[in-house]
């Protein structure tokens, strides 16, 4: 210790030093303690019906399931298509790296409703066209492209967070070192060996947290598919929210409810995926440490690795 | 094969990485149970002649012979990519950054290799695998994964991994490269070995002069692009022929 700290002179400065005494955790917990009487102060000045909502809460919820089948439906089918689109990304053949450019560029460019839309409502009429002019097409062909609101939306949610993720796991895979590749390449290893074997195996820990992520978006992304129309028996969240405040009068109280459960089975979600993401990165951590003090990227002799 | 037989022929070997021009015509013999050390400077050409040897980089020009299997450059069609395929089963390759599998444990890399061949034995391709590992003097790091090895002990799992595919040749490209000084010696011990008491056939690129002189039947020195001069190690590190070998000699010992 050398000399003594000057005593606090100004207000300010005495409530920062008492400030630094309480724990950042503690003062987090305090904002939000605040944010919610704020929020209490607001549902009082606003009337609202809260015991419509205690009421009706259980009926909202009911949706969740179907909130969670389209979800599981979508990302089910994302992470398969986000899967043949990477392996097109970094194809040199042309024919598929023109097929998943146009995908990408189509899902990532046009509004997520508008595919909805357009699954919901086109398909059919294609399908009516094209049975009217082939008579050779089977029977059910044109009731087979009318598809129900909850499939099309699991449909066209698959196909958009596919084409984002098509970008996720190319990055993945072409975040491996070529070194690997190389590796396999010199063991004499096929293409598809060498992708199960050794590259996806890897590429895996890269491309699982952010996968995680858009399943947590995807799940808020439901609520594009209540545009579709579904009948209120198997309505998700919002669906049944709307129906139900419609025609109670209590559009607000119901908007509030579902944006409640959403926020829970978010942050449920969040919760997991945290834990994911520590666990996958222990590994990856100590794995970087090593690599930068065993295998400078400089040879200490200056010698080319590749040249 | 007795000595004297042809393992490894480059002929007329020229590469092009766009315009620059990395090997300009290089002829090469490596004959059974040699072991060839390929000096030079950074870029002369040395890692990518190895590189074009088992097709990792193909050949802008001429052809590549192994055990027999002559091939040349050019697009690879499916049937292509399978002659390639064929050739590098015949070559073992080592690499500076040693490039083991970090999912696998030591013996699980070393045991990859031969998995990947059709109709091989589980059991019989772990025997040998755990053989090799103690033939590395690893054996008791079987089980580990390369994130718990030393440099020095990844790169002998690699030198394991390679002579799993019972390859009729070794490359090794600065297989010391990468590592801390004090663990070089191990993995030149066991490459030292691997010529000495296994006559296996070797192309190595290093800045090891000892190794060199006292492992190699031969040392060929590249600069830019060709073969500038060669000869056994006697000779190379007594009287050189240009000027330009005395200083890189100069430079390295």
């Amino acid at each position: 210790m050398t000399s003594p700290d000057p005593p606090p002179t100004g207000r300010g400065e005495r409530l920062a030093l008492a400030s630094a005494g309480i724990p950042f955790r503690l003062k987090v917990a305090a904002v939000w303690v605040v944010i919610f009487l704020f929020l209490g102060l607001f549902f009082f000045i606003a009337k609202f019906d809260n015991q419509w909502m205690i009421d009706n809460l259980e009926f909202i919820a009911q949706g969740l399931q179907f909130t969670l089948y389209i979800a599981i439906g979508g990302i089910a089918l994302a992470i398969v298509l986000a899967g043949i689109g990477a392996l097109g990304r970094i194809s040199s053949n042309s024919i598929a790296y023109g097929v998943s450019g146009f995908y990408v560029s189509f899902f990532r460019g046009t509004p997520l409703i508008v595919q909805m839309f357009l699954i919901y409502l086109a398909l059919p009429q294609v399908g009516g066209n094209l049975a009217d002019r082939f008579a050779s097409l089977p029977d059910g062909f044109r009731d087979a492209l009318i598809l129900d609101a909850a499939i099309a939306g699991t449909l066209a949610l698959g196909l958009n967070y596919g084409a984002y993720m098509t970008e996720i796991f190319r990055a993945g895979i072409q975040s491996i070192s070529s070194g690997q590749s190389e590796a396999a390449e010199a063991l004499g290893m096929t293409y598809g060996q060498r992708m199960r074997r050794v590259i996806l195996p890897q590429a895996l820990r890269v491309i699982i947290p952010p996968t995680g992520n858009e399943f947590i978006a995807m799940l808020k992304d439901t609520a594009l598919v209540s545009f579709l129309g579904v009948a209120i028996a198997s309505a998700e969240i919002f669906r049944r929210s709307q129906l139900l405040g419609r025609a109670d009068n209590r559009p607000l109280e119901a908007l509030i409810v579902a944006a409640g459960i959403y926020w829970a089975l978010t942050a449920l979600f969040t919760v997991f995926q945290t834990r994911l993401e520590k666990m996958l990165s222990k590994g990856y951590v100590r794995g970087v440490t090593i690599t930068t003090r065993e295998q400078p990227v400089t040879p200490p002799h200056g010698g080319g690795g590749t040249v | 094969m007795t000595t004297g037989d042809v393992v490894v022929r480059v002929e007329g070997l020229h590469k092009y990485f766009g315009d620059l021009e990395v090997l300009r015509g290089i002829d090469m013999v490596l004959h059974a149970g040699e072991v060839v050390v390929i000096l030079g400077r950074s870029g002369s050409g040395k890692s990518t002649l190895l590189r074009c040897v088992n097709f990792l980089d193909d050949p802008t020009q001429g052809t590549v012979e192994v055990s027999g299997l002559r091939l040349g450059g050019g697009h690879r069609t499916r049937r292509k990519r399978e002659q390639i395929r064929q050739l590098r089963l015949h070559v073992g390759m080592v690499f500076q950054q040693f490039n083991l599998f970090p999912q696998m444990t030591a013996l699980q890399n070393v045991m990859c290799g031969p998995l990947c061949r059709k109709g091989t034995d589980k059991a019989t391709t772990r025997a040998r695998g755990l053989a090799l590992l103690d033939r590395v003097g690893l054996a008791d790091k079987a089980d580990q994964h390369p994130i718990r090895l030393s440099g020095g002990q990844q790169q002998r799992v690699a030198i394991a991994r390679a002579l799993a595919m019972e390859p009729d040749v070794m490359l090794f490209d600065e297989p010391t490269s990468a590592l801390d000084p004090e663990l070089t010696g191990e993995v030149l011990a066991v490459m030292k070995s691997l010529a000495t008491d296994s006559h296996m056939p070797m192309m190595v690129v290093t800045h090891e002069m000892g190794f060199a002189r006292e492992v190699a039947d031969r040392m060929v020195f590249f600069h830019e692009g060709v073969i500038l001069e060669q000869g056994p190690p006697a000779q190379m590190f007594g009287q050189t022929e240009h000027p330009e070998t005395r200083r890189f000699l100069d430079a390295v010992l």
